[in-house]
């Protein structure tokens, strides 16, 4: 019986150190990793610190800018810019926007710089935030980048629909 | 602990809990879709695309839950070999891809219209989707041998192994740059769903969790009743046996 009992001890011990060293490895790699290769897109501060050259594919997220939305003659093309509060760019998309497309509100995009340093997207995502609330209430964690007539914007695109 | 790891035992309080769990599970759905699709507000920059949540996010939550249930179980069937947890695990494990499946697809659909794509490879959608294949591989360990004692040592170890993949889903938001929004409601300075969307929610995961209460004891009487079959049909071939060699 005491048999049993040291084996069912060595056990618990042998199990629980490879599923943590398990863990440890996994987390370290992570690290070693570091952000930049596992995370999905760059922020405009992102791009303007590593000097992206003009040409390179990559993808390009953050919010865009209150009152930077155009739409050019032909229609189909648009203007905008994204920004993190620290740096922002300028996109330029031939194409239909997602439905959550807003100033204001965060966007993936993916495509190059042009020679001018113009960013020209293939694709626009909208990438939603962590507020849920109804129509007409302010978002509980309101980005200090968006400005305070975003809200007022959302609203208006919300009930025009 | 080790009076419920007798099969008699748990058949006698799974059958207690049953009729319990089940009229929970469709109070709390009657009462959570009724709040999630008629009385809750639109989202102000979703619309009502923001009902696909209530059936998301605690279908995500399970997903997770279930992993851990599963994993537990195999630990205790590794270091204890207590017969029941090899059976909690496998019975556990079907359930949680079934959540998983259901958060991945219904996050998909909503993608399409909001996000402009059903799927991009970022840190949330696929570390979810790499939990869906370690439930798959632990299913297919435990078919994949004869001997159900090796194949559900080789089917725990894999359950554990997949534990690190849990933080990994959690924070994937956190650390790494995605699509996916952050955390809405367990994040340290409290939920920004208002809370005439948090009751809808809240309910929805409480029909989730009483559902999985339901299915999982089944199939764990299901696990045991099988484990009585197989050893009654040998019993009575050995039996068959030794008067086969008394007649002869």
């Amino acid at each position: 019986m005491a048999g049993l009992k040291t084996r069912k001890k060595q056990r618990l011990l042998v199990v629980s150190l490879a599923v943590a060293s398990l863990m440890g490895a996994t987390l370290l790699i992570l690290l070693a990793l570091g952000g930049d290769s596992l995370s999905l897109f760059l922020q405009p501060s992102d791009v303007k610190a590593k000097q992206v050259a003009a040409g390179q594919h990559f993808r390009l997220g953050g919010l865009v800018e209150t009152g930077s939305f155009a739409r050019a003659e032909d229609g189909l093309t648009y203007h905008f810019s994204v920004t993190d509060c620290a740096a922002t760019l300028s996109v330029e998309f031939k194409g239909l926007l997602p439905d959550l497309f807003r100033e204001g509100q965060g966007v993936v995009t993916e495509g190059a710089l042009n020679t001018d340093g113009v960013f020209i997207a293939s694709t626009v995502l909208a990438k939603h935030d962590e507020n849920y609330v109804p129509p007409g209430t302010m978002p509980k964690s309101a980005d200090q980048c968006v400005h305070p007539d975003a809200q007022a914007a959302a609203d208006a695109a919300y009930s025009g629909r | 602990m080790h009076r419920f790891a007798n099969p008699a035992q748990f058949n006698r309080l799974a059958d207690v809990v049953l009729p319990w769990a089940i009229g929970l599970t469709v109070l709390l759905s009657v009462a959570g879709l009724y709040y999630a699709l008629f009385s809750s507000p639109p989202d102000y920059q979703q619309g009502e695309s923001v009902r696909v949540m209530y059936v998301h996010v605690p279908a995500a939550w399970m997903g997770m839950f279930v992993y851990m249930v599963m994993a537990a179980a195999s630990f205790t069937a590794l270091v204890w070999r207590h017969p029941l947890a090899l059976l909690a695990g496998k019975a556990a494990a079907p359930i949680g891809a079934i959540f998983t499946a259901l958060a991945l697809i219904t996050g998909m659909l909503w993608g399409k219209p909001m996000w402009g794509t059903y799927w991009v490879w970022d840190g949330r959608l696929t570390s979810v989707l790499v939990q869906f294949f370690l439930y798959l591989g632990y299913m297919a360990l435990w078919q994949a041998m004869e001997d159900e004692e090796k194949a559900g040592r080789a089917a725990s170890i894999l359950a554990l192994v997949g534990v690190v993949n849990i933080p990994i889903i959690k924070f994937s938001v956190d650390w790494w740059s995605t699509l996916h929004q952050p955390a809405s409601v367990m994040r340290l300075d409290g939920p920004t769903i208002d809370g005439a969307m948090l009751v809808p929610l809240f309910l929805m995961a409480a029909a989730y969790q009483a559902y999985f209460v339901v299915v999982f004891l089944w199939r764990m009487k299901l696990e045991i009743n099988n484990r009585k079959l197989s050893v009654m049909r040998q019993a009575s071939l050995q039996n068959t046996e030794t008067q086969m060699e008394v007649a002869g």
